[in-house]
Parts: C-alpha cells; structure tokens; sequence
C-alpha cells in the first residue's frame, strides 16, 4: 500500500463546504428558540448612569431583557486572561474584573450592557432600540504609544500598565553596545488588524430543565477550553452539565479562542428563561467586538561590528491590550513575542521588555501569529536596515549570522532542535533569481517606476505545547492534546480529535496519517472533532499546534491500537507477539505465511467466540474492544523556519504599491499534504500581504472605530496579489514521531517584514509605517525626489 | 430594516404618482437597501421601477449614446454598441464595484443617487449628457448640484441618459482599495470644439475641472498638464486621502486619460 503521507489527497471536507452541505452555527435552528440582540456601548468610555429598560419591555415578542445587574446578582463570573505575566520587577499583572455585561461602566465601544431576547430577530432589534441608557461620557485613552500618560481607566491600574515585563539581561547587553562598531536602531509600529472570519461569530445555547443541561453551540476553535472557562471561571454550569458544540466553523486565525460574552450571556440566559437563544454577530459586530490583532509601538537597536557581526539586541515595546485582558492578551506579546525576538541568528546578548497597555478599544489578543510576526517583524527590518548602512548584501550578512549547527541554543528562551537557514537563503535566492533583480531594476526605472527588492528570514516557535513550560510561564492550562481511535467491528475507523479544524483540513490530514499507521483505506476514516459529548477533553487549535500535536497524539493512539493488534493476532495465531509484525494493515508472523488483517482483529476484538466452542481470540486479561486513547505532550515546540523575498515596483506618481514577485521558501519538516500546505501559505500570505500594504483598525482620539466596515477597512483581495512562488526545503522536526512542524502562521509572520523590506528598498531606504498606503508612499517618493535633485 | 410597502409600477407615470415624501424609487437596490439595513435611511414607500419596460435599453445613433435609466452596469460594460461608440464609457461600468454590484446596479440609480466618489456622474458631466426624466430634458451641468444633492423634484424619475458621442475619451480611476469607489477619478473626454475634464471623489460633488480642460483644449497633449498644481484647499479629506494627495491624483489621473485617448 502506499503512503498517503506526503501526497495531494484531495480534501474531504471540500464535497460538503462546496455543495452547501457545511452546518455551520447559525445554520442550526431550535424548535421554540428565540433571538438575542445585545445592546452595545456607543461610546469608548463612560459611566452608566441609568439603564432603562421598562419601555423596551413593553415592545412587541419581548421574552426577556437582561442586564449587567442580573449578571452580578447570579454571580456569573467574567472574561478572563489565560496567562498570568509577572513584572520585571516581580510583581503579578494587574487585570481589571471584565463582567459580560457592563454595569457601571464601559470601556470600548461595543461593549455589551444588556441583552434583549425575543420571539423574532426583528422583535428583538425593535425593543433593543427601545433600551435607554444614560451614559456620562469619560475621556478615552486610545492611543498605544500615550497610554501610559492618560486617564487611569481601570480603578487601582496606575498608568494603565498591566505589566512591565523583562526577557533577558540588561547588563549583558549594555556591555555588547558598549563594544560595538555601530548600533542600527529604528522605531516601528505594528498596525492593529482585524481578523475577519469569513463567519461571523455566533451561538445558539439550549438548555434542558430536567436534566439540567445546557448545550452551546458557538463558533470555537476550542470547544472544550471555553467549556472550562465558563465552568471554572464563569459560573455558568457545573463542567458536565454544560456541553459546547462547534460544528463549522468558518476560520478564526485566533480570533474565535476565546469565550466571548455573548457565549457566557446566551448559556445563563438560556437557563433562566428556560428556551434556546439564538445570536449570530452582524459584520460591524465582528469589526467591533472580535478581538484584534497586533499593535505593537517599538523602538529597537542592533549592535553590530563592522564587519557585520550582530553582537547585541534589543527592544522596548508598548502593547496594547486593548480595554481587557483576555484569554491570549497577556502572552502573545510576551512568551510568544520576546523569545523569538532575535529571529533566525546568533546573537549573544539579547533583550525584550514590553509595556502591555490598557485602552478604550476592543480587547486585542491572539491573531494569525500573534507575537511572532511582532518579533520577525522588528528584527528583520532592523537586520535590513543594519545592510543598508554596513553596504553588505542584505542575504550576505543574514547568513553572516545564521547558526551553523543544530539543535541551535538560543540566547533568550529556545533550543531549535533542528534547521538548516543557509539552504533556505539559497534556495529562496535561486527561486526569486536574486542575482537578477538589477536588471529588472532597470528596466523598471525605464519605465518611471521604483522597484525594491526585500528578504525577511525568520523562525518561529508553534505547535504550542510543552505543558510544563507553557505552565512555568503563567499558563493556566497544559496545552497537549489528546486523541481516540476506535475502531467499528467491521473495520471503519473513528478518530477522535482534540484539535479543531476551522479551514485546516484536519479530516483530511489526519485520515491521511491514521490511514499509513493503521493501514486502513482513508474513505473508511472518520475525523470528529468539535463536541465535549464526543472524545476526550482537547485543548483545541491554534498556535500551529493541531498537527504537531494533536496530529501526533492520533499516531499515538494508532500504536497502542497496532500493539493491541499484535497481542491479538499471537494469540489466534499461536505465536509470541514479539514476533508479530504489523505492514500495511496486515499483522504477520515472522517467518511464516500466516498473518490477519486489521479489520480481522477488529472484528474479532468485538466479538471474541466462537460458535460451539469455549473459545476467545483475545489473549488472558485483555479487554474486548478496540479503541485507544493517547495524550501528546511534546518536549519542545517546533520551529519552522524559512526565507522569503519580495519584489515590489512602484509608480511615484500615484505611490502605488505593486507586489510583482512573491518566493516563499520554507522548512515545515515533513510535509503530509502539499496541496493542503499550500493553501496555508497561500492564506498566511495573503493576511501578511495585507498586514503590510492594505490592512489597519483605526480608531479617532474619541475611541470611535473609524474602519469598521469594508468600506474603510482594505481586506486583501485576488487581485491584489501575484502568483505565490512556493518551494521547502526539508529538515526533519526531532521532536516528534513524524518530523512535521507547523506551517499555519508562517505566511502571515514573514510576508510583512518582506514586504515593507521591498517597499523601503525602493523609496532608498525611507523607513514607512505599515500599512504602505499609496497616499504615504507618494509622499515618500515625493521627498526622495528631493533628495534626489539636492545630490544632483 | 424597518417595515416598509411595496409597489411595483407599471409605467413612470404611475411611479411618480406613487411616490411622496417617504418614498424611494428601487432600481437596483444596491445603495437603497444597504442603507435601509444599516439603520441610516428609512421609507414608508419603496417604488419598484425594474418592471417599467421602457426604462431599460441601449440606443446609439451617429451623436449620441441613450441608455435607459434602468440598464444594469453590466449591460453597459458588454454593450458591443458602447463599447464602439464610446468604449471609455463601457470601461467605466465595467469598473464599478463588484460582480454582484454590477449585475443589479443601475445608470439611473447611481445617478440619481449622486454619490461624491461614484463614477457615472464624472461621465455625464464629460460628455455633455442630457439627463431625461418624466418631466424634462436636463443638462448634466445643471444636474449635479451638491454632495448627493440633484436637480430632481420629489417624485421625478430619470428615464434616460443621452451621452454626447466624443472624437476620444477615457476614464481613469483611483480606486480606493478598501471600497474601491473613487478616491479620484476622471473622465477626460475631446469633443469637437473642447475638451471636458470631469473630476469624481475629488469634491463634495462631481465637477468639471476648468483648469485641466481649458490646457487641453488648447493642446491636447498629457505635458500640456504635467506641471499643473491644482488648488486643494475645497477638496475633500479623510481617512483614505488628504485633500493635497487628492489634488495630485486629479492631474496624474488626467494625464493617464490623455495619454489613453
Ligand atoms: C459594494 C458596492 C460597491 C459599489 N461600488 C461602486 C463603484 O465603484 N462606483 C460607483 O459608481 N458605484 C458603486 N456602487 C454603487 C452602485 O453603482 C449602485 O448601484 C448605485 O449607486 C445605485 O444604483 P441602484 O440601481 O442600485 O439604485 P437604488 O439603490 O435602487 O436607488 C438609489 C437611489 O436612487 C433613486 N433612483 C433610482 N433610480 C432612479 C430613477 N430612475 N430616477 C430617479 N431616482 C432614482 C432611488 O430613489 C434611491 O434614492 C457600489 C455599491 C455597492 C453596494
């Protein structure tokens, strides 16, 4: 039989999302359900002086309005921070209390301060129109880089500062600066964005009075965490009385890990009325209320020797956390920021400190990356700049300072177990004909028009896990995975997945790898995923850790399932089970002719007799059945790598960005499906893409979201993008049977600094903010022709 | 959405009756319904004038191009007839929204409508367009009166755009990338006697600019234009584009028209 692993199976989820088949949230409707519309803040910040709601009341089809006071009353817990960050100066975070429903004060426009439940959709926005709230406008705080000097907004959180946290040793690199040749700096910002599922978020929470039940169905990438948090920490339910269901879901890039409070507000409230609740988020909901990704303010440096030696570096950023801090909020710009701020080189002495911020804007937390693309982004544009003013090739002095062996021990947090950066430089180079681009230059020039060239090579540490360190950071949970193989009597397979898939093709990747272990054929292999009532507790998909994890945790379960397999087959066989060996779903007695097929096993496992015959094929002491369960906690996360370059051209006239050239060149370890990769990288891309030239959230100094519809918010279309020039190389991950790496952020981590290299490249090394609008690059190439006829 | 009534109308006249002071007309519904849903405008009354015959059709004689008000921005995009009388003006629908956008959007709707970034308005000011309605024949010049502000009476219907055949013309536009209306856009069209150079997304209203036009009609040529600063100072601004990057594109774009003719 031959592997499917490393091959285009085609997707299998495809038939279904194509035909209209998907059963996506708000595709599920409840006999009797009602309808909830929240009512929102309209402004960024104030107190709630009155909130009437006795003429809403009185609208037509109301069943019930709920309020902040309700909330308090039945002491629902609030929105939490997964992860608790120390100071550097050893005090804990401080985080404000996050109700689902404001009651005395709101903090970001958006902000939900009751819910009206009733009869129809329409009924329901009638009367929520009717809820009269009387506000004492306060005044906002939203900018990131000023937060620190304004309004305290959360009582008893001085300067808005959640923390001041320290990676690494400030000594250490005060002494490498010192001994320097040159110190490169720059002062970055890293634009807010908003991630943009192509489903809005929704749920649909039911609730059974007599066994006292409540099912939600919402749009998670991780059923069972938000099953926990609203358990452990919301109050909601005791954690078996609540089951959390995500169907599809139409992605979430980071966005759909959280418990949100309208997840929180439709299970209680489903309860009290004693009636399902429906809310399905409408566009400028999402644009409000999702969390966003990213704002970073950063000011950097680079100590290098002359002869292009990086010697030291480091960093202070502002983030911004946005009004609270949620589930991710505190660790992506911390532990998955910091440690992969030295990017892909050897730097001896290296530190990150960040300010996290409060504002009056949604919460920010992770997206697509979250924390990686701050770090590559800033290294890369420093390590660009740091070419620029040594004159050395700007791939030359990357590989300049490269490591040469691995496992590769960084000097801040990690050890890469395994790499090889110089391949990717030289392969990256090869595919986007490096050595060509004067040419292309030129005759670009010919033309009027500015052509750069940019490179970023970057490093990333996913497939989130190791539970004993993530938890040595501050996390509140061990972050393995878990998975179960059963296998049917007549020899299907059900694998039950921790992991979720929200357009990553876990039904087919997965089928993919238990089809080789089991040596089943994959249309006999189901993947489930996504209920609490089915599998064992998971920890859900982010972070590039499905396969990495959860897909390990399936190979796992599928060994126990082939050592049961052997025990079985000795037994029936006559033979000791060291001499059984398990190929292409056959279990064969060594040196013999005699062998059962997996299938056979199976069958025999669920029914173990014989007709006539006191007789069991099942070895003394084992249970009948067949069906294992494996948890994955891995030693160390994994860490892709790779190089990209970009060529961008650009009509001063207009200040037009055009991306012409697009090579991507990465390492993912072993690949298991390359169409499927590729359409990750495809989509990371295209959300990095439009990081650098086309996305931003931004808000006005009342706190009033300015790009909160596509009208004003430039999502990255086809059109904006060349035809992706996409190759690997291969080194594989020693961390885990497989060798595999995650591959989902890559895209989106490398295409920005890529891109804004190629950008700055051709404005002559004028440094731009993200993104490059046509109206900023004008204007640089307004002041370069300047310059220009100064020198002349 | 707020409840509201529906009527279909068989023939303008009775459209014009049915409508009052609560009322729209519905043609394509694309800027009508999106408005209604987002809370921002609210009618007792909508008229559809989809089913009116006489409304839709293209015809082209040797002066002119007519296009009745309810001709779909597709329809003018493949018109074989347009696209030879008057190929700029194809290009221009063919460049409006989305698929979506143009399979249901109308010539008479956007008109109308008279949106300060939308792309028909600089073409009839270019070429010198007569706007038909149910009552009179009004010129394009005295049409566009302010930031979705038009000549028309309450309950008057647009049934027709004639547009002036030109010796050479072309449409450029800035899209906005988000949106992808107008940031800018100009129309700069050569007519026997003079050369008009309609300018969208640049002001409040659609305007021909008289700077650009009376340097290429004395010689049309896109270095005749080259040098020129336009005076920013009523143009619009926000989040998009300053009113100075809008100046400028309002030349670069004439000069790609020029250079395109
Ligand atoms: C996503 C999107 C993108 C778009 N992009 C662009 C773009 O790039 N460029 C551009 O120019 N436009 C764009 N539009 C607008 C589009 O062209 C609309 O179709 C147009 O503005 C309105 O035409 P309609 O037929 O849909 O009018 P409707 O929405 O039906 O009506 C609009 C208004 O015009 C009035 N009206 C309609 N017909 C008549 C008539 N015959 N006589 C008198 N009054 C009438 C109605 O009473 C109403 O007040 C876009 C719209 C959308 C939704």
């Amino acid at each position: 039989m031959a592997s499917l692993v490393g091959s285009r199976v085609e997707r299998k989820e495809d038939k279904r999302f194509l035909t209209g088949k998907g059963r996506y949230t708000s595709d599920i409707n409840l006999a009797n359900q009602t309808y909830a519309i929240f009512v929102r803040s309209p402004h960024a910040r104030a107190q709630i002086k009155k909130l009437d709601i006795s003429k809403a009341q009185k609208s037509s089809g109301v069943v019930s309005i709920l309020t902040g006071s309700e909330i308090a009353e039945d002491k629902i817990g609030g929105l939490i921070a997964g992860w608790a960050i120390r100071s550097e100066d050893g005090t804990e975070m401080k985080c404000p209390a996050n109700p689902p429903l404001a009651k005395d004060i709101v903090n970001f426009v958006g902000d939900p301060v009751a819910v009206v439940i009733a009869e129809s959709l329409e009924e329901a926005k009638a009367a929520a129109e009717k809820v009269s709230v009387d506000y004492k406008v306060l005044k906002a705080v939203t900018s990131t880089a000023d937060a620190m000097n304004g309004d305290t907004i959360h009582e008893g959180i001085d300067k808005n500062l959640c923390f001041d946290w320290l990676l690494g040793d400030r000594q250490k690199v005060k002494e490498a600066f010192e001994k320097a040749d040159k110190v490169i700096s720059i002062d970055i910002i890293n634009n807010r964005l908003i991630p943009n599922a192509m489903e809005p978020r929704a749920c649909l929470a039911d609730y059974n009075s007599a066994s006292e039940e409540i099912t939600l169905y919402t749009t998670s990438q991780n059923p069972h965490l938000s099953r926990l948090i609203m358990s452990a920490f919301g109050n909601v339910s005791p954690e078996h009385k609540l089951r959390v269901v995500a169907p599809d879901v139409g992605g979430g890039f980071g966005s759909k890990i959280n418990v949100y409070n309208e997840d929180i507000v439709c299970s209680w409230a489903a309860k009290k009325i004693n009636r399902a609740i429906k809310w399905v988020a409408e566009r400028s909901e999402s644009f409000l209320t999702d969390i966003h990704g990213r704002d970073h303010v950063t000011h950097a440096e680079l100590a290098v020797s002359n002869d292009g030696k990086f010697l030291g570096f480091k960093n202070e950023t502002i983030a911004n956390l946005g009004a609270y801090a949620r589930v991710f909020g505190t660790v992506t710009p911390t532990y998955l920021f910091g440690p992969c701020a030295t990017g892909v080189y050897e730097i001896p002495a290296a530190y990150s400190n960040v300010k996290a911020v409060f504002t009056n804007t949604a919460p920010v937390d992770a997206y697509r990356g979250a924390g990686r693309p701050e770090a590559t982004y800033t290294i890369e544009r420093l390590v660009e700049k740091a070419s620029m003013e040594l004159g050395i090739d700007k791939t030359e002095l990357r590989v300049k300072n490269f490591p040469t062996s691995f496992p590769f021990k960084q000097t801040l947090v990690h050890t890469v177990d395994s790499g090889d950066y110089v391949a990717g430089m030289e392969k990256a180079k090869q595919m986007a004909d490096y050595s060509g681009f004067e040419a292309r230059r030129k005759d670009s020039a010919s033309k009027g028009k500015l052509r750069g060239i940019g490179v970023s090579s970057y490093f990333e540490a996913c497939g989130i896990a190791p539970s004993a360190a993530v938890m040595s950071l501050g996390c509140g949970v061990g972050l393995w995975e878990s998975a179960e193989v059963r296998f049917n009597p007549t020899g299907q397979v059900t694998v039950y997945t921790g992991s979720h898939s929200h357009g990553q093709s876990h039904q087919t990747t997965f089928a993919q790898i238990a089809a080789d272990e089991l040596g089943v054929p994959i249309e006999n292999i189901d993947i489930v995923h996504g209920d609490t009532d089915k599998g064992t507790f998971g920890m859900g998909t982010y972070g590039s850790r499905s396969l990495t994890v959860g897909g390990i945790a399936i190979v796992n379960a599928c060994k126990k399932i082939v050592e049961k397999g052997k025990r079985v087959t000795a037994k029936m066989l006559e033979a000791s089970p060291e001499d059984v060996e398990f190929k292409d779903g056959e279990f064969i007695v060594a040196k013999s002719n005699k062998k059962k097929t997996i299938g056979e096993i199976a069958f025999a496992c669920y029914l173990p007799g014989v007709r006539d015959e006191m007789k069991s094929p099942l070895p003394e002491g084992e249970e009948p059945g067949l069906k294992e369960t494996a948890f994955f906690d891995p030693s160390n996360f994994s860490f892709p790598a790779g190089t990209h370059i970009a060529e961008v051209e650009i009509d001063p006239e207009t200040g037009e960005v055009k991306l012409e050239k697009y090579t991507a060149c990465d390492d993912f370890g072993r690949i298991i499906n390359p169409m499927i990769v590729e359409g990750q990288v495809h989509g990371g891309l295209a959300q990095g893409i439009g990081q650098a030239l086309y996305e931003n959230a931004e808000y006005d100094e009342t706190g009033q979201l300015m790009t909160g519809s596509y009208m004003d918010y430039t999502m990255p279309r086809a059109d904006n993008f060349p035809e992706f020039n996409i190759g690997y190389t291969c080194t594989h991950a020693t961390t885990n049977p497989l060798g595999v790496k995650g591959c989902g952020e890559a895209g989106a981590i490398a295409a920005p600094p890529t891109v804004m290299n190629a950008v700055i490249d051709a404005l002559g090394g004028q440094e731009i903010t993200m993104p490059a609008t046509a109206e900023k690059v004008w204007k640089a190439c307004k002041n370069l022709k300047k310059s220009n006829s100064k020198a002349a | 959405m707020k409840d509201f009534n529906y009527h279909s109308a068989k023939d303008s006249k009775e459209a014009s009756k049915l409508s009052s002071s609560n009322s729209a007309f519905l043609a394509g519904g694309m800027t009508t319904i999106p408005s209604m849903k987002l809370g921002l405008a609210s009618y007792k009354d909508l008229i559809d004038i989809k089913n009116i015959k006489k409304l839709s059709g293209i015809k082209v004689s040797g002066k002119s191009v007519t296009i009745g008000a309810t001709t779909k921005h597709v329809e003018v995009a493949n018109s074989k007839e347009v696209k030879k009388a008057i190929p700029s003006l194809a290009n221009l629908a063919e460049g409006i929204g989305d698929p979506q956008v143009r399979n249901r959007g109308t010539i008479g709707g956007s008109v109308a409508n008279n949106d300060p970034s939308a792309d028909y308005p600089s073409a009839c000011i270019a070429l010198n367009a007569t706007i038909h309605t149910s009552d009179r024949k009004i010129e394009a010049s005295k049409f566009f009166k302010g930031m979705f502000e038009t000549a028309l009476k309450k309950g008057e219907l647009i049934e027709a755009i004639e547009f002036q055949i030109p010796e050479k013309s072309s449409y450029q536009k800035h899209p906005n990338p988000a949106s992808r209306y107008a940031v800018v856009g100009v129309y700069v069209a050569k007519h026997k006697k003079d050369v008009n150079v309609a300018v969208t997304g640049a002001k409040p209203c659609v305007y021909n600019d008289k700077d650009l036009s009376k340097a290429l009609s004395n010689s049309f040529s896109s270095t005749s234009i080259q040098n020129m600063e336009l005076d920013s100072s009523d143009m619009n601004s926000d989040i998009h584009a300053s009113a100075e990057y809008r100046a400028s594109l309002v030349v670069t774009q004439a000069k790609k028209a020029v250079d395109a003719c």
